[in-house]
Parts: C-alpha cells; sequence; structure tokens
C-alpha cells in the first residue's frame, strides 16, 4: 500500500504580541484560520476535518477548548480532534491532520494552533504543586539552564554563543512581519548586558510569552493541483517520546531527538543533511538550544554544533540558515510554537517567505520539542512532489 | 474469510486486546502511573507484545482532572517509553486517541498500537471541574455544572414526549443489572434511584463519580489474526462535534452521532450490541434514536457509563467492551460510541465486526 502525498496550500498566522486584548480566544483561532483558507484560496466548506493543538489547558484556564472553538473554526457538523503533546504540541499537531490526509480519511483538513497567554499566567500554569513529585517552581528556564551547562562544559563551547544565537534570531525577526518582537536597534552587547535570569542564560537569551495563532491547510495530490500557489509537500514526518526522569538520560542530546530525525531523514531520503537541507526552523526557546539541537539533528558532530553557529554558518545568509523566522526566540505561543516552524518551513519551500526567503530554498526541516526534552516531532518539506 | 465484511479502508484493522481497571470512588493511594501500569501489562500480556514492540502509542487523559500541567508526561513513565517510542496524546477521550492511532496503521506506518486512557475525578469536585470547559467568557462565568446541563436535556426530552421519569429509571435499573456480571463496574445490582439532583434527574439518573484507567491494542491485517483468535474488525469509525452553544442545539437529538454512523458504515447492516457513552440515562434515549437502535440490540450489556464513568476513559472502555464481546462470540457486529463536551456536543461512532462464524 502507498500513502498519499500531503502538500501545505495554505499557511495563516496572526501577528504575534504580548496581549491581544483586541479579540477572544476565538477571534485570535479564526484570525489564523481564516488566513490560511484565503492563502489556499478555499472556503470554509471545503476542508473536511479540524485538528487543533495547544498546550496546557491552564494556559487559558480553559479545559478542552476545542468544544468552545468548535463554531470559530467552521468545525459544525465534521470531524474535530485535539492533539496535546507539550512544547511539541504544534508539530504533533501538524502531523495528525497530515497522517489523515496520507491515509486517505479526509482530503482536505485544516490545522490549527495556538496559545493565548495574556489570559492567564504561564509560570503559574507550570508550577502547580504535585503530591510525590518534585515541584519545577523555577518554570522552564530553570529546568532547562542546568542541561545549557552540561553542554557547555561537555563540549568547550566559549559563553559567547548564546548571545550570538540571540543576536541573529532578533535581527531576523525584524524581516518577519509576524514576529513578536521587533527590537530595532538591538546589538550584541545589549544582550551580553541583559540581566542573568538562570546562569548561564540571560533575560535576551529567552523566549517571549506571546497570543497567538497559526493554522495550515494540508490537502491531497488533487487538491494540490488545484492550489493557487506552489505548495510545499511533506516529505517525511515523525513523532518520538521518551520518559522524563530517568537514570542514563540525556538531557543535552536526547535519544528520541536523534531518533525523530533519522526516521524524518529515512522518508525524505536526505542522506547528508547539513548538505541537503537549505533551511531549518528549530525550536530554540533558549538560545543555547540552537548548537545543541544542531548536533541532535544530525547537523554538526557532538561537540561541534557551537562552531557552525560562531562561523555564521546558521545566519539567514549563511551556509544552513537557522530560524530566518526569528524563531521562538522572538515569537512564542506556546502551543503555536512548533506549528510556526512547521508553516515556515513550508513558507521557505513555497518561496513565500517574504523579507526572511532563503533563496532558493528547496528543502526545509521544521522542528518541535517539548516536555522535559522528551517529545519530539518533526517534518521535511520540500518543493516538489516527493517520489511515491 | 481474509477480512471483514464491509471494510472501506486501505487496511483492516482490529481491536486485539482490551484491559481496564477495577473503576472506584477513590484511588487516593495510587498515583496516575499506579493506576495506569497495571492495565498496561495486563493488555500487552493478552498479546504477548512488550511495549518496545509496538508501532505506535496514544493516550487520551486530562489536566483539569489531573490538576496540574503537562499531567501526562508522567503518565509516559508508565509505558516504559525507552527505547524512545512513537508517540502522541489526545486532551480528550481514549476513544479519540484510538482514532489516531488508527488513522496511523491506516498510513501504513505502523502495524500495531496501543491506545490508554485514564482519569482520577476523585481529588475534586467534577461537576465544577467540568464547567471549565464550556465558553470561558459568557458561559462559565456562571459555573452551570455537567447535572445541571444534563438536567435541561432531559427535560427537553421530557417536555418533547420521547421518554418519561419511569422510562429513565428503568434504564438505570438495566445497565446496573448488568453491570452486576462486570467485576470492573462501579455500582453493581440494585441502586436504588435516590432523590433528584437536578430535576428530572434522580440520582440514579446520573454516572457515579470515579477513578480508572483502560487501554486497548489495535493490530493490522493477518497480524491481528495472530494476536486474537476472533479479532473486532473496525469496519467503520467517524466523529463529529456541534455547535457549543446550548441554545444553538436541539438537545432532544444528536446529529452529530448521526453523521458519524453514516460515515462509518453502521446503518448497511444489523448490529446485535450497543455501548453507548451515555453518562445520564437521558441521553440513552438520544443516542437510540440517533443510531436508530431497535429492541432487539443489547445496550450496555456491560452495565455502561451509567455504572462507571471514569472521565477520559469511558468512552475507549465502551469500544474495549464491544471488542471483548466480539472476542469471546457474544456479537457479530456491535457499535461503540463516545461523547465529550456538555449534553453529547461531540461524539466518535465505531462499528465493530467479528468474522462470520
Amino acid at each position: 500500500m502507498s500513502k498519499e502525498p500531503v502538500a501545505v496550500v495554505g499557511i495563516g498566522q496572526t501577528k504575534h504580541v504580548a496581549a491581544r486584548h483586541d479579540v477572544s480566544i476565538a477571534g485570535l483561532v479564526r484570525e489564523a484560520a481564516a488566513r490560511a483558507l484565503a492563502d489556499a484560496e478555499l472556503a470554509w466548506a471545503d476542508i473536511d476535518a479540524v485538528v487543533i493543538g495547544k498546550a496546557p489547558d491552564f494556559f487559558e484556564g480553559v479545559m478542552m477548548p476545542e468544544l468552545y472553538l468548535a463554531d470559530a473554526l467552521g468545525a459544525v457538523g465534521k470531524p474535530m480532534l485535539r492533539v496535546h503533546t507539550a512544547g511539541s504540541v504544534g508539530g504533533s499537531t501538524a502531523l495528525v491532520a497530515a497522517n489523515l490526509v496520507a491515509a486517505r480519511v479526509h482530503r482536505t483538513v485544516l490545522t490549527l494552533a495556538f496559545e493565548k497567554q495574556s489570559e492567564s499566567n504561564a509560570m503559574w500554569g507550570l508550577s502547580l504543586p504535585v503530591p510525590f513529585q518534585q515541584p519545577l517552581l523555577a518554570g522552564a528556564g530553570g529546568f532547562f539552564a542546568p542541561h545549557v551547562r552540561a553542554y557547555m562544559r561537555r563540549t568547550g563551547a566559549p559563553d559567547a554563543v548564546g548571545s550570538l544565537v540571540a543576536y541573529k534570531d532578533r535581527r531576523n525577526a525584524l524581516k518577519n512581519p509576524y514576529a513578536h518582537l521587533h527590537e530595532h536597534g538591538i546589538t550584541l552587547e545589549r544582550i551580553q548586558a541583559s540581566p542573568m535570569l538562570w546562569d548561564p542564560i540571560r533575560y535576551s537569551e529567552t523566549c517571549p510569552s506571546s497570543d497567538g495563532a497559526c493554522a495550515m491547510v494540508l490537502t491531497d495530490r488533487a487538491g494540490a493541483a488545484r492550489s493557487p500557489k506552489p505548495p510545499a509537500w511533506v516529505h517525511g514526518g515523525a513523532m518520538r517520546s521518551e520518559p522524563t526522569l530517568f537514570a542514563g538520560k540525556d538531557f543535552v542530546s536526547p535519544q528520541a531527538g536523534k531518533d525523530c530525525a533519522a526516521d524524518v531523514y529515512r522518508q525524505a531520503g536526505i542522506t547528508d543533511p547539513r548538505r541537503e537541507i537549505d533551511a531549518v526552523e528549530m525550536y530554540v526557546p533558549f538560545s543555547w538550544y540552537e548548537p545543541m539541537w544542531l548536533e541532535n539533528l544530525g547537523f554538526a558532530e557532538e561537540g561541534e554544533g557551537w562552531k557552525l553557529t560562531e562561523a555564521g554558518v546558521t545566519e539567514i545568509d549563511g551556509d544552513l540558515p537557522v530560524n530566518p523566522s526569528g524563531g521562538v526566540l522572538s515569537t512564542n505561543p506556546i502551543g503555536a510554537s512548533g506549528m510556526i516552524r512547521f508553516a515556515e518551513a513550508a513558507l521557505q519551500v513555497r518561496g513565500q517567505a517574504g523579507e526572511h526567503q532563503v533563496p532558493g530554498a528547496r528543502r526545509a526541516l521544521g522542528h518541535a520539542y517539548g516536555g522535559g526534552a522528551q517529545f519530539f516531532a518533526m517534518w521535511l518539506v520540500g518543493a516538489r512532489e516527493p517520489a511515491s | 474469510m481474509t477480512g471483514p465484511r464491509t471494510s472501506r479502508y486501505a487496511r483492516d484493522v482490529a481491536v486485539v486486546a482490551f484491559a481496564q481497571s477495577d473503576h472506584r470512588r477513590r484511588t487516593d493511594e495510587l498515583s496516575e502511573v499506579e493506576m495506569v501500569m497495571p492495565v498496561l501489562h495486563r493488555v500487552l500480556a493478552a498479546t504477548g507484545l512488550k511495549a518496545g514492540e509496538i508501532g505506535f502509542t496514544c493516550s487520551g487523559s486530562s489536566d483539569y482532572l489531573a490538576g496540574r500541567a503537562f499531567s501526562f508526561t508522567m503518565t509516559l513513565d508508565g509505558v516504559g517509553a525507552w527505547p524512545p517510542i512513537s508517540e502522541s496524546h489526545v486532551e480528550t477521550d481514549g476513544a479519540w486517541a484510538l482514532h489516531e492511532a488508527w488513522v496511523k496503521l491506516q498510513t501504513g506506518e505502523a502495524d500495531t498500537a496501543l491506545v490508554y486512557a485514564y482519569g482520577k475525578s476523585s481529588p475534586g469536585s467534577v461537576r465544577d471541574v467540568l464547567t471549565r470547559q464550556l465558553d470561558p467568557y459568557y458561559l462559565a462565568p456562571l459555573w452551570p455544572d455537567s447535572v445541571a446541563l444534563a438536567a435541561l436535556q432531559a427535560q427537553a426530552l421530557l417536555d418533547a414526549g420521547e421518554t418519561d421519569e419511569p422510562a429513565l429509571a428503568a434504564i438505570a435499573a438495566r445497565s446496573r443489572a448488568d453491570a452486576a456480571a462486570n467485576p470492573h463496574a462501579q455500582l453493581r445490582g440494585d441502586v436504588p434511584q435516590g432523590d433528584y439532583q437536578v430535576r428530572p434527574l434522580r440520582t440514579g439518573d446520573c454516572p457515579p463519580v470515579g477513578d480508572g484507567a483502560a487501554a486497548v491494542i489495535l493490530a493490522a491485517g493477518d497480524l491481528a489474526r495472530r494476536l486474537c483468535e476472533r479479532p473486532a474488525w473496525i469496519t467503520g469509525i467517524d466523529h463529529r462535534i456541534e455547535a457549543h452553544g446550548l441554545g444553538l442545539r436541539d438537545l432532544t437529538d444528536s446529529p452529530s452521532t448521526r453523521i458519524a454512523a453514516r460515515h462509518a458504515g453502521l446503518f448497511d447492516a444489523p448490529v446485535d450490541t450497543a455501548e453507548l457513552h451515555a453518562p445520564f440515562s437521558s441521553q440513552e434515549v438520544v443516542l437510540r434514536k440517533a443510531l436508530g437502535l431497535g429492541d432487539t440490540v443489547a445496550v450496555n450489556p456491560s452495565g455502561g457509563p451509567l455504572a462507571a464513568n471514569p472521565m477520559m476513559a469511558a468512552g475507549l472502555i465502551r469500544i474495549g467492551e464491544a471488542a471483548a464481546r466480539i472476542h469471546r462470540g457474544a456479537s457479530d457486529r456491535a457499535v461503540a460510541h463516545a461523547t465529550s463536551g456538555p449534553c453529547l456536543q461531540q461524539n466518535l461512532v465505531a462499528v465493530l465486526e467479528g468474522d462470520a462464524r
């Protein structure tokens, strides 16, 4: 049996900001969905099913919000599925939607992910006490900082690498009209002078809290043939999970991430990712995760990732552009962040990325992770229909 | 026979094993991991598969029941996800996790799937908790609880002449009498109908509040036959959602259930068994009509959700109970139903068939 090829024919995002006081949650998601439909030149009636994702319900204080959002997303009378895989959810949601098309269960699927963090307080949402479990009251930064330290110790990476990533991503964000942080006049010195939050992570090396949504229209080969703009084709997609805590877990380079990337490359026929992939949208919520994931995803040998960053390889005009959109460091509506990576990868191979377009991008990787670096979701998209 | 009679999909996929916990009012002494693990071990043992041999894993649960964000990350530890596994999670009833897993098998990327679901309602007031799944701006601030909303639906049915209170009491009595033969059920045998909770619903018309877990294994094609003597083939599965606002819906009907049933091929041939996720007796009336079930169909022979309703697992249990009847030869063609949201807002229908005998 062969799978149906899956194409991305519509992409919509909101302008991501700290607080969208002008819209409800329903208004926010509908804005992104309407833009994705307009991009695909399709109507609500053309959609067979809706797959929606977001991070914990405590972030907005609404339990299972897909129930309330059915009307706003035109899902009444249709299948609607809610996915939740922590921070990787935006990526996982897109993959679940893609599988519906690949399995020929539905032909055209709307997939959407969102977070409206201004409705609540994410730090509070992540810090509820749990009996018999170690509390993570320091939020995500407190959890990840020791692993960054471990990476620095293991590889001998110089202290400046983290700020180089932040400097690059914040400059890239200036080219992306949907990015949350537009820091005009940003300098490397300003980043290095920003307060230390969780040593070695500085304020300017962390992601913001954003309100935002991202939507995509996925369709089959026949749907792609009708698409008014070039589609992005899914060449490979995979999810991998491993436990949060166990003896022998490598927090610097989790096995689940390596396995997930290897599965995607196998599906896409990629043998040398560093040479064959033209752009990467990587989930980097704290700047040091760029060199860490460069190694985990097979773009660099172990211990060598920071050298690519330091040499400018990951700059938008470098040999392997990473986060030309500005990435999670510039825009972080948590539940949507993974889908934005997937969508931005698709924009690149469609040639639709505007000012932050990587010239001639033919194959791009979208990457997401979540939990205690335990859930991974990735897809590789290309400008050409995959060979079946 | 090389497969089920009416498959319309790329691959034949069957439920080959089902396990569930004993559902109880409280499980203070158990963490969620401790509640789920024995169920996972039992369902894997039924097929002889190990966690590492499963092609895809998917679970259903709710952070709001657990009272913390990312609650499912800890439960995953109970699966033994090492080496890393291909895995996903839905923030709703495990029946939808089963749908996601079934789609994964249809792509051909996996040949087996482990689906599990769990919920502990005992730490909080589930009636209060469920108010948080309503429209957060206009409805949730009023705190209308799940029993009150179900009572609105029941009253609409009474007003329309679709049922009466003795008929509802008979549904409750039949469910709990049937549950007497189900060792996992929470309420069994002769349970009094009790006082009004919210008119016209009495205690007996409402589900028990309890904790529990369930797990199912899916397998494709010949592998399903090797793992199970009589696989329960999923010949159709579909789910649909309705408008959230109760004022926009005819509460005496369930069009989403009917659409899902049609897409699942339910109406192509008669069924002998129906496992319905109708937490309130009045909702069985709505579902029977939407699914066109006659009096010859055994409805909720397990006792149904009126005997045990562990949130987020009760829908998956309906699929598991229907499959188990096919496994043991008590059914040839069964329908299983799961619901989510207030007053049957979202509904899933699966048709299960055994090979001809």
